[in-house]
């Protein structure tokens, strides 16, 4: 066997194993910021706002999913469920690894935005909007619903321009988390 | 089906359009709550930053203890100036008897102006006094110095009647608020009495210690909470916090704030504020069953000791080096060694030790100097080893009082012991914090009191028959929290306390039934109107500005550790390589790679140019170049050391110092940091600074001169 293609396999595996633990030491910080009482445990309501932040799209179909493979069975349903970092560290860099719950591209939320705009006319009414996100999909919160009027509106017109929107959203985005694997 | 095929056109077509909805639907959702849950891991990771930061300003204040530990230890005065001045750094507050505070803080021959157009107090106040001054403080209108010196006479008078423990029942006013820590804030307490009502014989309060300090209007605010107490004596009650203590307002603001409102008036009133913090009651009992104080317990509180301490016998109750940190008790059982000879206190590190016989309470001749020293490091070295309290020093003559202060015990012969046993129970309920683990140990990061767990409180609750406790202390983002499985209650009054929209404060009501009934609030019209993004934005963006500042602090520690991964010197490393070398320099324990993208603008192939990346943040603190850059370095890091050290110096805070004790002070700074300074670069620095010609510095405009007052107390 020549070296070079060994060596530069070994490299390569290195090289992997280096992502790796980039990606375990990201793991690690975000589920950090959420363990309040530094024993390596979070509330399961804060997955979803972990796994988020490290640069993923999950539905909350999908959420639930991954949250059922975190869980202990043995807990019971009053006492809030707590997640260990030695379960979720695992499942999460596999998440990372296989690129689950890949980011939406912009074209592709501008499209769904121009589907919910009936006439074409480049924005949406506050009406409309509630109506889809309160009673399609995976409905909105009234919670929820009333925190993105506030941030998405026009309050002069009480409408959303999407297109607008998006392009400060999107500047936004990538300035602050770049998504970096 | 439909029956026609246009029908089954529309039906495709509008079944597809409601799937298309769906679609979209789930693909806005999805891309919302990502956002959403973006926004709530900065606002943790900001929430940390400042944090981090806080604690890690008071560990400064460890430091700068270590640095009087130093001198202590290494410098023998060569001079009768140098010695005064050692003195006079150690030797802080001098406690006057009664009569001599009444004489020295007396008011009756101050005289109010005719175009003087504040409120005017008279006694026995009235409730149209406080309305009075609440309007006054409204328009912001300052209480003229007679007044205010009268009415802190009046006011010790009043808590000098008091137990060390208030007691309140829920059946005479059917409510008790208990308010938090408030930090001259005095919009939020006008929001408190707006949304709850004034203190009344139908409405009662607890105001749970830190009134002062970090806020701008501390003064405003103990003037509104002194008049009520004194208006209201039944249904007012003060605990004092951690904050009413001198050497404490000294750092973070009252001190420079008395001074500034204040310029003729100043000094007596902050000697008299001295002698009214060392009065207020240290807790209060609702119904026997609820104790609120201000910091927490420890596993060795004894609230029978408590009641029975003569509380105005700790004037400060700061405490200095620490050497054991590992075991309290062991600290304890120190006390009982011998002292060391001064030939051994040279050499080694460890400090010398107490001795258990009483002090002299003379001060060796002046001329015999290598006594001088020893006697000079005897006393400081038992002023901070064991009673950290200044005692009355009403024994001596006037000219002595400089240096048999520290000395003199109240009872003449009394042993050292049972004094360290009383300021422990003190420190540990002012300073002490909760933990989410079991046990007891030091509270290391503030340097006083203790970290108590879930076992700690159980026991007290227990020994004392109590149901929970309430306590302050401690910022919440929700103004409240539980922990200890709801035993123990953090209430936190001043809303935006890092910086607007941090924050919320709240305050809690009881009623007889003993059940916490919470009010939030955040004291800042604008912050409302901002939405979430833009609030969150705000914030992030002071803690990011604190941030970048500490980063610049530690320039040659974070070269070092740069270059530790650069070994082919080529000015670069990875962004994994920078968060690790970041955290092993600065160890805030920060989410690192999380701040990146905010704390590192230009990449390049994933690798970051850490040279120049030092220099833009060196350009933003905006530095003077002709001053070497590490004495600048140096200089940032300790400003706020540097700053209590020179009010220290300014015994009559009038904000000026000599150009000599100016001189002194960095000498020994700079030795003490290991800095190399020559006379030659203290002129220098001296002559960056436009000072006044009859030999006096402005400290402020030094520390302004580089930057050093933060923007927010300019």
């Amino acid at each position: 066997m020549a070296t070079a293609p060994a060596a530069a396999m070994a490299e390569k595996e290195s090289a992997e194993d280096g992502r790796v633990a980039e990606i375990e030491k990201r793991i690690r910080e975000a589920f950090e910021v959420f363990d309040r009482e530094s024993n390596k445990t979070v509330d399961a309501r804060d997955i979803g706002c972990i796994v988020r932040s490290l640069g993923c799209f999950p539905s909350e179909a999908e959420l639930r999913e991954l949250l059922a493979k975190l869980v202990q069975e043995e807990e019971d349903e009053e006492a809030t469920r707590f997640i260990h970092m030695e379960k979720f560290l695992p499942v999460m860099t596999k998440v990372l690894l296989d690129r689950s719950y890949w980011p939406i591209r912009e074209d592709v939320l501008l499209h769904a935005f121009e589907a919910l705009d009936e006439n074409k006319c480049g924005y949406i009414t506050k009406e409309d909007l509630v109506k889809y996100l309160t009673e399609e999909g995976e409905p909105f919160t009234e919670e929820e619903m009333e925190e993105m009027l506030s941030i998405a509106l026009d309050p002069e017109t009480d409408t959303l321009h999407y297109r607008d929107y998006l392009s400060k959203l999107v500047v936004d985005e990538t300035k602050i988390f770049p998504f970096h694997v | 089906m439909g029956s026609g095929s246009s029908v089954n056109v529309d039906y495709k077509y509008s079944l597809q359009k409601s799937e298309n909805a769906f679609k979209a639907a789930v693909l806005i959702q999805q891309w919302y709550r990502r956002y959403v849950a973006r926004l709530e891991m900065r606002r943790r990771c900001t929430w940390r930053i400042f944090q981090s930061i806080e604690y890690a300003c008071e560990q400064d204040q460890i430091k700068l203890h270590n640095f009087f530990s130093y001198l202590m230890e290494q410098f023998t005065p060569s001079s009768s100036k140098e010695r005064d001045f050692i003195s006079r750094m150690f030797i802080s507050g001098e406690s006057y008897k009664e009569a001599e505070l009444e004489k020295y803080c007396d008011y009756e021959s101050i005289e109010v102006p005719d175009s003087y157009t504040g409120p005017h107090l008279s006694f026995p106040l009235l409730p149209d006094h406080a309305t009075a001054l609440l309007e006054a403080f409204k328009q912001k209108q300052q209480l003229h110095a007679r007044y205010v010196l009268n009415l802190l006479h009046e006011t010790r008078k009043h808590l000098k009647q008091l137990p060390n423990i208030s007691h309140v029942s829920t059946c005479y006013s059917e409510e008790v608020t208990v308010c938090g820590d408030l930090h001259g804030q005095l919009d939020d307490l006008f929001l408190i009495f707006y949304k709850n009502g004034l203190p009344s014989p139908s409405k009662s309060y607890v105001f749970n210690g830190d009134f002062v300090d970090r806020g701008k209007q501390s003064l405003e605010v103990l003037i509104i909470l002194f008049t009520f107490l004194l208006i209201y004596p039944k249904e007012v009650h003060l605990n004092r916090g951690n904050h009413e203590d001198h050497m404490v307002n000294l750092r973070y603001g009252f001190t420079k704030e008395v001074m500034q409102k204040y310029k003729v008036h100043g000094k007596k009133i902050l000697r008299m504020f001295q002698n009214v913090f060392c009065w207020l009651p240290l807790a209060t009992l609702i119904d026997q069953k609820v104790l609120i104080l201000h910091g927490g317990i420890s596993d060795t509180t004894d609230l029978d000791m408590l009641e029975k301490i003569q509380r105005d016998k700790f004037i400060s109750v700061l405490r200095m080096k620490k050497r054991k940190e590992s075991n309290r008790k062991v600290e304890m059982q120190d006390i009982n060694g011998e002292s060391k000879s001064e030939a051994d206190a040279a050499g080694h590190e460890a400090a010398p030790r107490l001795s258990l016989q009483p002090q002299p309470a003379q001060a060796p001749s002046m001329a015999n100097r290598l006594e001088f020293s020893r006697w000079i490091r005897q006393t400081v070295q038992e002023q901070i080893d064991t009673c950290r309290r200044l005692v009355d020093i009403s024994e001596s003559e006037p000219e002595e009082l400089t240096y048999s202060s520290s000395v003199s015990l109240k009872y003449g012969d009394e042993p050292c012991q049972p004094h360290q046993e009383e300021w422990q129970q003190i420190l540990d309920i002012l300073w002490s914090d909760p933990m989410p683990q079991e046990g007891c140990r030091a509270n290391k990061v503030r340097g006083g009191g203790c970290y108590f767990g879930p076992d700690v409180t159980e026991k007290i609750l227990e020994k004392y028959n109590l149901q929970f406790l309430i306590r302050s202390h401690e910022c919440k983002q929700e103004g409240y929290e539980f922990c200890h499985r709801r035993k123990v209650l953090t209430i936190f009054s001043a809303s935006n306390y890092y910086e607007i929209g941090s924050n919320r404060g709240a305050y809690v009501k009881l009623g007889p039934d003993l059940v916490p009934h919470f009010v939030q609030y955040q004291a800042n019209k604008s912050a409302h109107m901002l939405t979430m993004t833009q609030r969150i934005s705000r914030v992030e963006e002071s803690a990011f500005r604190a941030l970048r500042e500490k980063l610049f602090a530690h320039t040659s520690a974070l070269i070092s550790a740069f270059k530790a991964y650069d070994e082919d010197n080529t000015g670069r490393i990875t962004l994994s390589n920078w968060a690790t070398a970041v955290e092993s320099v600065l160890r805030l324990g920060l989410p690192w790679r999380m701040l990146r993208p905010q704390l590192v603008r230009s990449t390049e192939d994933g690798m970051l140019e850490y040279k120049s990346w030092l220099d833009d943040l060196a350009m933003e603190q905006r530095s003077q170049e002709h001053i070497q850059s590490s004495l600048l370095e140096v200089i940032y890091r300790n400003r706020s050391n540097l700053e209590t050290i020179f009010r220290i110096i300014d015994k009559d805070h009038s904000g000026l110092i000599s150009f000599e004790e100016f001189q002194q002070t960095w000498k020994l700074f700079s030795s003490h940091m290991n800095i190399e300074l020559t006379d030659d670069g203290i002129n220098d620095l001296v002559r960056s600074i436009d000072f006044n010609k009859d030999g006096n510095i402005d400290f402020n405009e030094f520390l302004e001169a580089f930057r050093l007052v933060r923007q927010c107390q300019a």
